[in-house]
């Protein structure tokens, strides 16, 4: 249950001192990539086509942000994280694909996912959900966008150069531990005590 | 009279009264007041209700979450906390709490002459394309063959709007903005009447443990009871538009909200489904009579974004921002 600050870019050695439970603030630049990206992404490599920007050199974030254009340069107005296991099915081929050491998003990710972060040396971080306005104070600069025609604002790949992002909480690490799947096992069985409970609580039938 | 004047306006006959009293500058003041009250002027107050709605959380949700941050430890604690601040930065600085400003849900009680009852929904349409570029509000609105965003929030049959037509002249219009995220939990379940309510607990309580840290709890439940299963999800929907803490009028139907808040709370999915003791920050059911062999359940969750703004147009004419 640490509290570290990081830049990127991240190495392999970097994310592989994080456990779960720790506490992450992270400096450096930043991608935003949902369903659509990741998709378009994985496309453009299979083709044998160059992506534009080197993901291995940032941290991948779940985010559709609100943006504004003020005085012909884009604003971050906010971005917090998006459901990450809606990335399920890309993920794992996206980690070994393009080398990225970071994941931040919401709600975890599942057991391919949990493989690859191992395979490929990469950790899951959660951000709260919701907390755009957080996020958006901590973003310093739009980079780049990419995709943004094709795959309009939500979708589009977002370069961000960011200070003291989070806190991101390491929930799945890369030496295979996943926070979700202990947590999951205690839920089921306060799900077993509560529905005692409910049985219990029944008035009697006249 | 004057004072009165001044302030509020009782009925239109005492503005006309006041209109005809010579020379007086206030009376002058106040026509002018009441010539603004167009569409124009109900367009302006609906997108200040919308962004209201966008970047300043309500009082009761504020509370609620500051006092489950007091009563949390470690992980759970630190997202609350996170919320806490967000929300604190959105409302200073006037932007969305969530990147996700959600789609527009409004639920209208329109009293039948009301003036503007026929053209609100195209009000409504040109406030929002409005909030969606001076706010800004992200893009929400996708054709589900094309995969096209319209780029402004409105497409077929968006926004829609719930009506509830009441006699008089007076409409109220809850404006309440909702995520995708919690919306994607949301459930319908055919219960068997024989153990209809034993059964709708347990399957509450399940669902949300299934759910984790999807919908960015702590949540908000809406139950919808009865009806049929459009009406269950439409009234679990109006569930949802109740304050933190307000109960069903009824005893009954009262103390199984709170006991589901106290079943759901000991699950341990807690804050972003990081662990905790503040999975759901209240339970709100409404309910309709059912036919005698369905038992029809409705959930929809509310993210902790508990986003909601409620417009009062009064019959004297006023509209008011609550």
């Amino acid at each position: 249950m640490k509290k570290i600050k990081l830049q990127t870019p991240l190495s392999i050695k970097d994310v592989k001192k994080l456990s779960v439970g720790d506490t992450v603030f992270l400096s450096g630049k930043l991608f935003t990539a949902r369903d659509e990206t990741h998709k378009k992404m994985l496309e453009l490599k299979k083709k044998g086509k160059k992506i534009p920007f080197n993901p291995n050199e940032m941290a991948l974030f779940h985010c559709g942000p609100v943006v504004r254009k003020e005085k012909n340069k884009w604003v971050i107005i906010s971005a917090g994280p998006t459901t990450s296991i809606r990335m399920e099915n890309f993920e794992s081929e996206f980690l070994s694909t393009f080398g990225v050491r970071m994941i931040i998003g919401k709600g975890g990710m599942g057991e391919q996912t949990l493989k690859a972060l191992k395979k490929t040396g990469a950790v899951y971080t959660h951000f709260t959900g919701g907390a755009g306005a957080l996020a958006a104070k901590s973003i310093k600069k739009v980079e780049n966008v990419y995709f943004l025609e094709e795959l309009g604002i939500p979708e589009a790949a977002w370069i961000l150069t960011v200070a003291n992002f989070g806190p991101l909480i390491v929930t799945m690490d890369a030496k295979g531990n996943s926070f979700y799947a202990k947590i999951k096992k205690e839920r089921m069985e306060n799900l077993k005590k509560i529905n005692d409970l409910i049985e219990k609580n029944q008035p009697p039938r006249h | 009279m004057l004072k009165n004047a001044n302030n509020k306006i009782k009925s239109p006959s005492i503005l006309e009264k006041l209109i005809d009293f010579p020379g007086n500058r206030i009376t002058l003041n106040i026509e002018i007041e009441m010539i603004k009250i167009t569409k124009k002027n109900i367009e302006k107050k609906l997108l200040e209700a919308i962004k209201k709605a966008e970047t300043e959380l309500p009082k009761d949700v504020v509370k609620a979450l500051k006092k489950a941050a007091s009563t949390e430890k470690g992980l759970a604690k630190i997202q609350l906390e996170a919320i806490l601040e967000n929300v604190r930065i959105a409302s200073k600085e006037s932007i969305p709490m969530c990147q996700d400003t959600g789609i527009m849900t409004f639920h209208i009680e329109a009293g039948t002459e009301f003036k503007y009852l026929v053209d609100l929904k195209k009000m409504l349409s040109n406030a929002i394309k409005k909030a969606t570029e001076e706010i800004p509000l992200r893009p929400n609105a996708v054709d589900p063959f094309t995969g096209e965003n319209s780029g402004n929030n409105l497409g077929r049959n968006i926004p829609h709007i719930t009506w509830e037509l009441t006699s008089g002249k007076e409409c109220t219009i809850h404006i309440m903005p909702k995520g995708g995220g919690s919306e994607n939990m949301s459930a319908l379940k055919m219960l068997n009447p024989g153990k209809g309510l034993l059964e709708s607990k347990k399957f509450i309580v399940e669902h949300i443990i299934k759910a984790g840290g999807k919908p960015c709890p702590p949540t908000i439940v809406g139950i919808g009871i009865g009806g049929g299963s459009d009406i269950c999800l439409a009234l679990a929907k109006k569930a949802l538009l109740r304050k933190i803490g307000e109960r069903h009028s009824e005893k009954h139907v009262a103390k199984m909200e709170e006991e589901l808040l106290e079943l759901i709370n000991k699950s341990g999915v807690g804050p972003m489904g990081i662990g905790g003791k503040t999975t759901v920050l209240d339970v709100h059911i409404e309910y309709a009579h059912r036919h005698p062999a369905s038992f029809p359940l409705g959930l929809v969750l509310q993210c902790w974004a508990d986003r909601r703004k409620t417009i009062k147009f009064t019959k004297n004419g006023s509209i008011k921002v609550i």
